[in-house]
């Protein structure tokens, strides 16, 4: 039945991990509520504001790392274009990083 | 802390059913579509980030992109100094006033698409009036054909078409100011420039951050009147994004490029938005201190 939708997996990996992370954050929630904090960010934060914040970001790093991964191959003398695993791993460190101390 | 009942929620589902239907299972077949390249409904291959890089080193995107952001910046730069200016001119009472706002209000009662074509009459040299009249001055005006001219009937039109939302925001936000403040003025013999300065446009502020954002968002997201005026030419000289995005989706039928595009646009909308949102609340709790201290 999701044939005509063409459904492809990955995105399904995206989606379940999109689902697991609102369901860990609920569960989170009230286990011990968040409180509103100041962290490097300009803003005080929530913990959901700052997964909202560090899943922003790690999209934008994503999106430039794409935009400039070309001209990569000429700044740093590689042979090929760097891998999108490596912008995600920053991406998802930001995102930590956002997490914890933003 | 004092225990919430959570059951309030449940009464929302079908809301989140509705909205599920109508917008989540849509954005999410969006985020599909941005990975494969559909040949046909039978047809499709899996490419990965590929519309992404594509999209986002196409030079044509770039290009409205730039578009995009300084036309907005345009509006902003023109109408909210104009906005204002017309609402201090205003007057403030009486029927005078009534008509006045009126008179005002009556170019937001216009479909985006009649503004469109109410300025393709207006510009045009032949019979429009604005046209003719610049021809008769003996400048070399033609809408369609010179990019600069383009974009200043665009411009116009939009200045045209909204400096009224910007005014009447600010009309609201100087009735709000309490006539005391007024009276403390004329007391200490301050001018009009001063008054201006230190009370109005300080008590302006949350009016003004509201029309500064809904006329960037608005902006941004232009698509009707320069697509009815100039259909983005002359060349792509006003194509700005949501035209160049249903060009690529419509027109080309690109699902792909179109869907990982949608993504990014999206992606700018909603960091505007965040902004937005938490612009507005601060400027509301400044508010509050400022009436604690005063």
């Amino acid at each position: 039945m999701f044939e005509w939708m063409a459904w492809t997996l990955p995105v399904a990996v995206f989606f379940c991990a999109i689902v697991a992370m609102l369901v860990a954050m609920t569960v989170w929630e009230l286990k011990s509520p968040t409180v509103l904090r100041r962290g490097f960010l300009p803003i005080a934060t929530t913990r959901g504001d700052r997964l909202f914040i560090g899943l922003l970001a790690a999209a934008y790093v994503n999106l430039a790392f794409v935009a400039v991964s070309e001209r990569m191959v000429g700044w740093f003398g590689l042979e090929e274009e760097p891998s999108i695993w490596l912008s995600f791993f920053a991406s998802m460190a930001l995102l930590a990083l956002i997490m914890r101390k933003g | 802390m004092k225990p919430v009942n959570q059951k309030a929620w449940l009464l929302i589902l079908p809301v989140v059913l509705c909205v599920a239907f109508s917008a989540i299972l849509p954005l999410m077949t969006v985020v599909n579509y941005s990975v494969q390249d559909i040949i046909s409904p039978e047809r499709r291959v899996f490419v990965g980030t590929e519309w992404f890089k594509s999209v986002m080193r196409d030079e044509d995107l770039q290009g409205a992109l730039l578009r995009q952001m300084t036309f907005s910046l345009a509006v902003l730069l023109v109408e909210i100094p104009l906005g204002i200016a017309l609402a201090l001119s205003m007057p403030a009472k009486g029927w005078k006033s009534s008509a006045v706002l009126v008179l005002v209000a009556i170019s937001l009662l216009i479909p985006w698409n009649v503004v469109g074509t109410i300025w393709q009459i207006f510009g045009r040299v032949d019979i429009g009036l604005m046209g003719a009249a610049l021809a008769a001055l003996g400048f070399d005006y033609s809408y369609t054909g010179n990019a600069s001219d383009a974009w200043f009937t665009v411009l116009l039109m939009d200045v045209w078409h909204w400096t009224p939302l910007v005014a009447l925001l600010c009309f609201a936000g100087l009735r709000a100011i309490p006539d005391a403040y007024y009276q403390a003025a004329s007391i200490d013999g301050a001018s009009k420039f001063a008054v201006f300065r230190y009370i109005q446009l300080p008590k302006l502020r949350g009016v003004l951050m509201i029309a500064v954002l809904l006329r960037f968002m608005d902006s941004f997201m232009i698509y009707t009147e320069p697509f009815v005026l100039t259909g983005g030419g002359p060349g792509n000289a006003t194509t700005f994004l949501s035209q160049y995005l249903t060009q690529k989706a419509v027109g080309q039928f690109d699902l792909g490029p179109a869907a990982a595009f949608s993504l990014i646009y999206f992606l700018i909308i909603l960091l505007l938005c965040f902004i937005l949102y938490n612009w507005m609340q601060r400027v509301g709790t400044a508010d509050k201190t400022g009436a604690g201290h005063g």
